[in-house]
């Protein structure tokens, strides 16, 4: 299945490595030393160790955020000192700092030297960024840009230039706890599973609300309700074909576990979104979401990764409004989901990424948008992250058909958040050696 | 010993609940009528039935029932009027055949839910529900996923493939395989030519498709295999052989040296003893255990038998499943009530067993991708795993809530599926026992709809929360009762296995 690009890839990344230097690729993979501090900042570690499997680190926790439909990197990060940017946007570009108007807000100046901001809306971000738990990887891309949504976007969840096989967190999980899936390890929010949660064994949980993560029967008489309780919250016997009770039938005894499993996660969860939380957090869905992981997380379950997303990034017609009304959901609800987690004492054991399939063309185009493009930022938070802008800005002037050529290839971001948070075999996982980017605090 | 594990189940023994096994197996069960006029037939006659379905008259499926042209490639002028764009660097007209391609994969995306729609319904609708089986079973076997290949025609042209050899010729399957677009592309072999072999076809198809991970061959067969698949790719919806791409050269397969293409690769892989055994363990899996506690002697050896058979009808399915459906070990105890339903197995059982209205075939279609078996859509080349892998907590939940949704329209929380209104008039499904001597009380009920929706009485305290949920409701049958005793014996955890 990998035949097609191993080879060549490998070879990118070397050139890639080569050009980047010290400065955010590392030779040796040196853990994080911040261990320590995140076990101080569990509330209850017995319960992390007690749950402990082997290769498995109980007490960190992944939370993906996908940006559905392809986010416009360069009017998140906006780079005002290019001239380019200013010729090929006239109608879209975010004014550099200082010279905002009435209505057209200037760019929040984060590197002045490189000449480089952030969209106005991303100012909670900034915030984060300030406070030194948050980040942005330029330019990050991958060989051959795919300009189709679907297709990108496998390419992104597998993590494989060709978009063909599994998930690279199911694949993460696969690795990691081979023949025994747990069946809360992977939590996504949204209607069916995101390729990159699926793996050859391991099938994560899904819903879009805690209030859907139940049996619907309960809703249409009381008296139903009592009586799907009375039958699936005991285990009882499995009854055997011939109808003996004490006859062992496997299939039955699992079936009747997982509906009893299901039932207390089905409790549990809810019983932890009904708790009030502990920060102020903006309505919208992204911000929903992620509210709901911070309850989960708050209430310690044994998920180790936690996936949601937010669509409505494909903005190839009337941009402007459209896309800051999406930046400012996105940098509120990440500035939430980290002051609850802060509050709750978590925000060392979390580690929260966002990506997007691609970024836009440099170009705006005839209807006041952009159309599909290829390099853009990821943002990472958690006290853990290495703050700041990391990586290069792609170029302005060397663009390719264009578009702009990526700095960093995705899965050396993914290889660091496999080996250096997750503590797992990140080249096994990618099919591949990766450099793993320097985006962690060492 | 004259085979005696495919000993054939003594004809008096086929009764009810047999012919219910069966239909649930080769089918997606039925109504207890269905059941009754199945088991009347007897053991010999039920299994030709099901089997021989080519005698009965059904839904042909037409090239032409979908569009093949949405996607199709770039015609002369095009590719003339493309290349000087490239050439002059001309954005505009680039941009515009970027558009246009984006248009048109934005329809085709219209056309495979279409098409996923159309066999959900045909599954749903068919007389002869064994084709549908082995189609998806081939689906699942040679699988091959719409979104990395983005052309719905391809694979609706695929499943016509698996249709036309469901229960026929498995050689045929191999040798149609090799030539089907939609593989050729899954499995980049429009990609091997002579100067830059490209294998993943040439593994896959002894991996996966025939032999068996690790079986015979070996990396040196599989590098040779991809050189006579060289030149093996297709143009539009045909497949072609591109003789300039194509290794002519000589090739050592399993030991034997010839100038050998992609037919007599598939004559030398099949000429393995052990394909026999590797297709009837799957089919084993498929149709009578997912082995989930690992493989018992007697299973072992039933399959060794099935293969004999297999090896013997020169790779005929057919006579391979009338051995399957006909033999004792097939209505073995162990064997009943004991497989985890797939997803599609779930949804359609509800509505054949039941008659529920279908409601939205969209929301079947979903479903069941929430559910783990997104159609067309497999996970990776290796199909879907099955048996317990299609459980876990929030897949439980979906299909108990699928069936609710069938049940009474209503959707868990009220918000993105559709809702149709259509009243579901569960009465018809009491005819046999209201009319029937059996006696019409609380518990004649209650069992009677839980032997006909099991095929396995439930342990005894939850047959008493059923009986009291009606008690509780008066104790009388009404429509409303009834599907309330529905709702719940569709939630039961012996509900999900067949």
């Amino acid at each position: 299945m990998h035949d097609t690009t191993g080879h060549a890839d490998r070879q990118y990344s070397r050139r890639i490595f080569l050009q980047q230097g010290l400065t955010f690729f590392s030779l040796t993979a040196t853990a994080p030393l911040f261990i320590d501090r995140t076990a101080l900042a569990i509330a209850g570690p017995m319960s992390s160790l007690l749950s402990s499997r082997p290769g498995v680190p109980e007490d960190r926790v992944l939370v993906v955020v996908q940006l559905g439909g392809g986010n416009d990197g360069l009017n998140t990060v906006i780079p005002f000192g290019a001239p380019e940017y200013y010729r090929m946007r006239p109608g879209l570009a975010i004014p550099e700092p200082g010279r905002g108007g009435a209505g057209n807000a200037a760019a929040l100046a984060i590197d002045q030297s490189r000449g480089l901001g952030l969209h106005p809306n991303m100012a909670p971000f900034k915030e984060l960024m300030d406070d030194g738990v948050a980040s942005i990887v330029q330019g990050v891309g991958y060989p051959n840009p795919n300009r189709s949504h679907f297709a990108s976007m496998d390419i992104w969840h597998t993590a494989d230039t060709s978009g063909r096989g599994v998930g690279w967190l199911g694949r993460y999980f696969d690795n990691c706890c081979a023949g025994a899936p747990d069946p809360d390890a992977a939590i996504s929010i949204g209607r069916t599973a995101p390729l990159a949660m699926i793996g050859q064994t391991q099938q994560p949980v899904s819903f879009e609300t805690a209030e859907l993560f139940r049996w619907a029967g309960a809703e249409l008489d009381p008296r139903l309700a009592g009586t799907y309780d009375g039958i699936t919250r005991h285990e009882m016997p499995a009854t055997g074909a011939a109808g003996a009770p004490d006859a062992i039938d496997p299939q039955l005894a699992f079936l009747t576990r997982t509906t009893l499993d299901a039932q207390i996660s089905s409790d549990r969860i809810r019983a932890a979104v009904a708790k009030r939380p502990l920060a102020e957090w903006p309505r919208g869905a992204l911000a929903d979401q992620l509210r709901l992981v911070s309850a989960m997380i708050r209430d310690g379950l044994a998920t180790r990764v936690y996936y949601v997303s937010l669509g409505g990034f494909d903005t190839h017609a009337n941009q402007t409004g459209q896309h800051a009304n999406l930046l400012g959901q996105l940098a509120t609800s990440l500035r939430a989901f980290h002051r609850e987690l802060r509050a709750q004492g978590n925000s060392g054991r979390v580690l929260t990424m966002v990506f997007s399939e691609f970024g836009r063309r440099v170009a705006q185009n005839a209807s006041g948008g952009t159309d599909h493009g290829t390099a853009a930022p990821m943002y990472l938070v958690g006290d853990m992250v290495r703050p700041g802008l990391l990586g290069t800005h792609p170029s302005m002037s060397g663009l390719e058909q264009g578009d702009l050529v990526h700095t960093v290839d995705f899965r050396h971001v993914y290889a660091s958040v496999l080996a250096h948070w997750m503590k797992a075999d990140a080249a096994k996982v990618l099919g591949g050696r990766f450099e793993p980017a320097q985006i962690l605090r060492a | 010993m004259p085979e005696p594990s495919l000993k054939p189940l003594r004809p008096d023994r086929f009764g009810f609940a047999e012919a219910q096994h069966l239909l649930q197996r080769a089918g997606f069960g039925g109504t207890p009528q269905q059941i009754q006029a199945l088991a009347e037939l007897g053991l010999d006659r039920a299994v030709e039935f099901i089997v021989d379905y080519q005698r009965i008259g059904r839904e042909p499926v037409p090239a032409d029932a979908f569009d093949r042209d949405i996607m199709r490639p770039a015609d002369a002028e095009e590719r003339t009027e493309l290349r000087q764009a490239r050439a002059r660097g001309d954005e505009a007209v680039l941009e515009a055949f970027r558009m246009e391609r984006q248009r048109r994969q934005q329809l085709d995306r219209q056309q495979f839910a279409a098409l996923q729609r159309w066999w959900m319904k045909r599954i749903i609708e068919t007389p002869a529900p064994l084709e549908e089986k082995m189609t998806l079973f081939w689906h699942g076997h040679f699988a091959t996923a719409y979104r990395p290949i983005e052309d719905s025609y391809h694979l609706f042209m695929q499943n016509r493939l698996f249709r036309e050899h469901a229960v026929g010729s498995f050689r045929s399957l191999v040798h149609g395989i090799i030539r089907d677009p939609a593989m050729l592309a899954y499995l980049n072999n429009n990609q091997n030519n002579r100067r830059r072999p490209n294998e993943n076809l040439a593994r896959e198809l002894m991996e996966l498709f025939t032999l068996g991970e690790g079986n015979v061959y070996t990396e040196q067969d599989i590098r040779e295999a991809a050189r006579a698949l060289t030149g093996y790719t297709f143009d539009d919806d045909d497949f072609i052989f591109r003789e300039g791409q194509h290794d002519s050269g000589e090739k050592t397969l399993f030991g034997r040296r010839g100038q050998w293409n992609g037919a007599d690769l598939v004559e030398l892989i099949l000429s393995n003893a052990v394909v026999a055994e590797f297709i009837c363990s799957k089919l084993y899996r498929y149709f009578v255990s997912d082995a989930a506690e690992g493989w018992s002697r007697d299973a072992r050896s039933f399959v060794q038998r099935l293969a004999g058979r297999f090896r013997d009808a020169k790779f005929e399915i057919a006579p391979v499943l009338k051995a399957i459906f006909r033999s004792e070990h097939f209505y073995d105890g162990v064997n009943r009530a004991a497989q985890i339903k797939s997803p599609v197995q779930l949804a359609v059982q509800l509505v054949r067993q039941l008659h529920t209205p279908v409601r939205s075939l969209d929301t079947l279609v979903q479903a069941c991708a929430m559910m783990g078996q997104d159609l067309f859509q497999p996970p990776s080349v290796k199909g879907w795993d099955g048996g317990r892998a299609w459980i876990n907590t929030s897949t439980l939940f979906v299909r108990q809530n699928l069936a609710v949704y069938l049940l009474t329209g209503r959707r868990p929380g009220g918000t993105a599926w559709e809702r149709d209104g259509a009243e579901f008039d569960a009465m018809p499904l009491l005819d046999p026992v209201l009319r029937g001597t059996a006696g019409s009380g609380t518990q004649d009920v209650c069992a009677y709809l839980l032997r006909t929706l099991l095929g396995r009485p439930p342990a005894d305290p939850r047959l008493r929360q059923v009986e009291a949920f009606v008690d509780a409701c008066g104790g009388r049958f009404d429509n409303q009762v009834l599907i309330g005793v529905l709702t719940l014996i569709t939630a039961l955890p012996e509900y999900q296995l067949c």
